[in-house]
């Protein structure tokens, strides 16, 4: 038993959510467990491949038997999966999320996506330079160096027909290009790693993942724009994403991907980190420069573009992780494979974060193009069991909600901004009936009039107007004519406010009003909200033929709202009643309803 | 008297913490906020003495050294407690219930959002995206992550960190 030889790879993810469910404590059980076994096992560690849903994922591969991959696994696995997997050579039926060559329900999730910017994320260890390169990792960049002018990298970036995916999706062969023909000797390119749109995590997961892909494509831009020095602006927030690129950048210096002479080009290029400070207005580029400077980061009036005066004043290119996560693909494989995804107008793939009321949620990608509906019914499985899906919101604050109505539209920025919502970085949050939509909409402006940086008095004002009355409609209090003043005072804030954050504020709002009027009309003339989810316009009540008298919601209730003797039908005070659903949760008569 | 030796005292470990870090960006432009990042990092908040140290240090006016630390949300002007329980208020989270979760740690640690509990050991503090939108709802308490929680669970994790 002790010497069975078995040359064995397992291989445990961890990125943040796989270590939030538990991926380090199931990384170190293999550590302990397979320590002094005798067995032969390699114990790797990687990246996120995107299935969220079914973290931690282990991988196993034993010769023979085809790779293998384990969901939802804990610590109690860790035996089984050395003893009867690894050991007997028995894959473990009952926790399998995929086995090369037989087709199981999770395929779905992964079968239908075209994997480019995610293509080392989940297989490569992402703190090992040697994985990078074993994949071709810095093949482009030496490509580039040997046998290419910087306007031929150009010009290969700009007939990929790849667009910007922090947002605004302007063409980034265009960009590098102006950046390109500015005169002077400094010039300097940034990575925009400042992920602010809650409900998107692509970029943390590129740079937890596969690192060296985002700075590979970085040093490429600064190859063909002629730049010298570099910066990577991450969140605060981000840890891990952090930890990996200080390695990453480490390890690369080491080989001479980075440093004054860069493999023996003469090309010289030096990059620094700079951690953000939880301002979500420095993700638009003038304000995350004015934030590099040491300022206050509030945007500034565009032209002069970064392009023309940047970072201290100089010409100055600025992607979005995603974006750079390309760049070295396209080199590889050609601007034509890249085209070949994708529309007439959006070209490549996009990566989606999947969350909020969906069975699978992750990153996925996927060519431009797809129907919505793919994405979010055939990959993510939909909404879950007994809910019906009302809604996606895509892009974030500045974004969107897409009702049914609209769930085959196919997925390019063109497409989507007809709906009213943006592309964005591809947040998807999806919604079902116990979603309240005027409550998404509070949400979202509460955020942006907190993130506001005050410049613009329409977007500084304004949003805390908007945010007053959406307030007061979820409390029950909407008067006649809130809608058309939501309405008049986004109009506003979107033709007077400077920059993205302003001029995007007001679209949640916009958007449910123009596609869920009637719950904003239920919320004002009926003081019902009928998603259930207002706890101000909630009513609590007893069904008395239910109810047995067991006094369980008595006790469950924090303020004193339910009264009753024992074996005596209960009552509930709804003016006491804060609508927390503590007495509806531990009710086992089902004598409590919620209307 | 002892306790403003006490106070004196600290002061002085504050700003001699504040020459150390900012002797390294002597001539680093932008340094400001990396500056203001590491000081935090080390005493926890950043007291008025010690914003007007970094602004001398730096050779830039204080008030605008305040100016950048009030702008953003990362930076501190009261100290906190041993842990900081961040709440993330994402939209996946707030979708999936943050609201509760927010509630019931409050309640369990009996202050505000935003407060500190009376022994010191715990800030609330409610977050924006953490980005671990798949495991919503989700908190941070130190490096650790916690994700899929009920309000129930959420309550068990202050606890165990309160031990």
């Amino acid at each position: 038993m002790a010497t069975s030889g078995v040359v064995a790879e397992i291989t445990v993810g961890l990125s943040s959510c796989g270590i939030a469910a538990g991926a380090r404590d199931v990384y170190e059980s293999f550590q302990q467990k397979l320590k002094g076994r005798g067995i032969d096992v390699e114990l790797k560690r990687t990246g996120c491949v995107g299935m969220c849903y079914r973290e931690p994922l282990v991988d196993v591969a034993v010769p023979g038997l085809g790779k293998t991959t384990y969901g939802g696994v804990t610590t109690e696995y860790v035996e089984r999966i050395i003893e009867e997997h690894v050991v007997g050579g028995k894959p473990i039926e009952e926790w399998l999320v995929h086995l090369e060559g037989r087709e199981l329900p999770d395929d779905a999730y992964l079968a239908p996506q075209e994997r480019i910017v995610l293509r080392n994320a989940g297989s490569i260890d992402p703190e090992s330079i040697d994985d990078y390169v074993d994949t071709g990792g810095y093949d482009a960049l030496a490509t580039v160096l040997k046998s290419m002018s910087p306007d031929e990298v150009i010009s290969v970036i700009k007939d990929s027909g790849l667009r910007g995916r922090g947002g605004a999706g302007f063409p980034t062969g265009v960009k590098w290009g102006l950046a390109s023909q500015q005169p002077g000797d400094m010039k300097y390119v940034i990575v925009n790693a400042d992920e602010g749109d809650p409900g998107a995590f692509m970029d943390r997961s590129i740079l937890e993942g596969d690192p060296h892909s985002v700075l590979e494509g970085l040093v490429i831009a600064a190859y063909a724009i002629g730049a010298s020095e570099g910066y990577f602006y991450v969140r605060a927030e981000y840890p891990l994403a952090i930890k990996r690129l200080e390695i990453a950048i480490a390890d690369a210096t080491e080989r001479g991907f980075l440093g004054s002479d860069i493999l023996g080009s003469g090309f010289g290029f030096k990059v620094k980190i700079k951690e953000g400070a939880g301002a979500f207005v420095c993700g638009e580029e003038t304000a995350l420069i004015a934030s590099i400077e040491g300022q206050r980061g509030m945007p500034k009036l565009r032209p002069p573009y970064p392009a023309a005066k940047g970072l201290w004043g100089k010409p100055t290119n600025i992607n979005n992780v995603e974006t750079y996560a390309n760049i070295a693909w396209i080199i590889l494989n050609g601007a034509e494979a890249y085209a070949s995804y994708g529309t007439e107008t959006s070209k490549g793939t996009k990566v989606f974060a999947l969350a909020g009321k969906i069975v699978r949620g992750g990153l996925v990608e996927v060519p431009m193009g797809i129907r919505l509906r793919d994405i979010i019914f055939d990959i993510g499985g939909g909404v879950p069991e007994g809910r019906t899906f009302k809604a996606v919101q895509l892009g974030g604050p500045s974004g969107g909600c897409i009702p049914e109505e609209f769930i085959d539209i196919l997925v390019d920025y063109e497409s989507v901004t007809k709906t009213g919502a943006i592309m964005g970085s591809g947040g998807m949050v999806v919604m079902d009936d116990s979603t309240c939509m005027v409550d998404i909409a509070r949400f979202f402006l509460n955020f942006t009039q907190d993130e506001s940086c005050g410049k613009c008095t329409f977007c500084r004002v304004g949003t805390k107007r908007m945010l007053e009355i959406l307030e007061r409609i979820c409390a029950g209090e909407g008067q006649e004519g809130d809608i058309e003043l939501l309405e008049e005072l986004g109009e506003k804030i979107v033709s007077s406010s400077l920059c993205g954050l302003g001029q995007s504020a007001p679209n949640p709002v916009l958007t449910t009003i123009k596609y869920f009027r009637d719950e904003y009309e239920a919320h004002i003339q009926e003081k019902r909200c009928p998603a259930l989810a207002c706890k101000a316009l909630l009513t609590y009540e007893v069904v008395a033929e239910n109810c047995i008298g067991c006094t369980l919601c008595t006790k469950a209730c924090p303020v004193g709202a339910v009264s009753g003797e024992k074996k005596e039908v209960h009552t509930i005070d709804n003016d006491l009643c804060t609508g927390c659903d503590a007495c509806r949760q531990v009710c086992k008569f089902d004598a409590i309803t919620v209307r | 008297m002892e306790k403003a030796a006490v106070q004196a005292e600290t002061t002085k470990e504050y700003l001699a913490i504040v020459d150390e870090i900012a002797r390294k960006y002597a001539d680093a432009p932008g340094s400001v906020i990396p500056v203001l990042q590491q000081t935090q990092a080390r005493i926890g908040y950043l007291p008025m003495g010690v914003i007007e140290r970094i602004g001398h240090s730096l050779g830039v006016p204080p008030s605008r050294v305040y100016g950048v630390a009030s702008f953003y949300s990362q930076f501190r002007f009261n100290p906190v407690g041993k842990y900081i329980v961040k709440i993330c208020h994402g939209t996946a989270c707030h979708v999936q219930g943050a609201g509760a979760i927010t509630a019931a740690i409050c309640d369990e640690l009996g202050v505000h959002d935003g407060g500190t509990t009376e022994d010191g050991m715990f800030t609330v503090d409610s977050v924006s995206c953490i980005g671990c939108c798949s495991l919503a709802p989700v908190i941070m308490i130190a490096d650790d992550t916690f994700g899929r929680l009920t309000p129930a669970e959420a309550r068990k994790i202050v606890r165990e960190y309160g031990k």
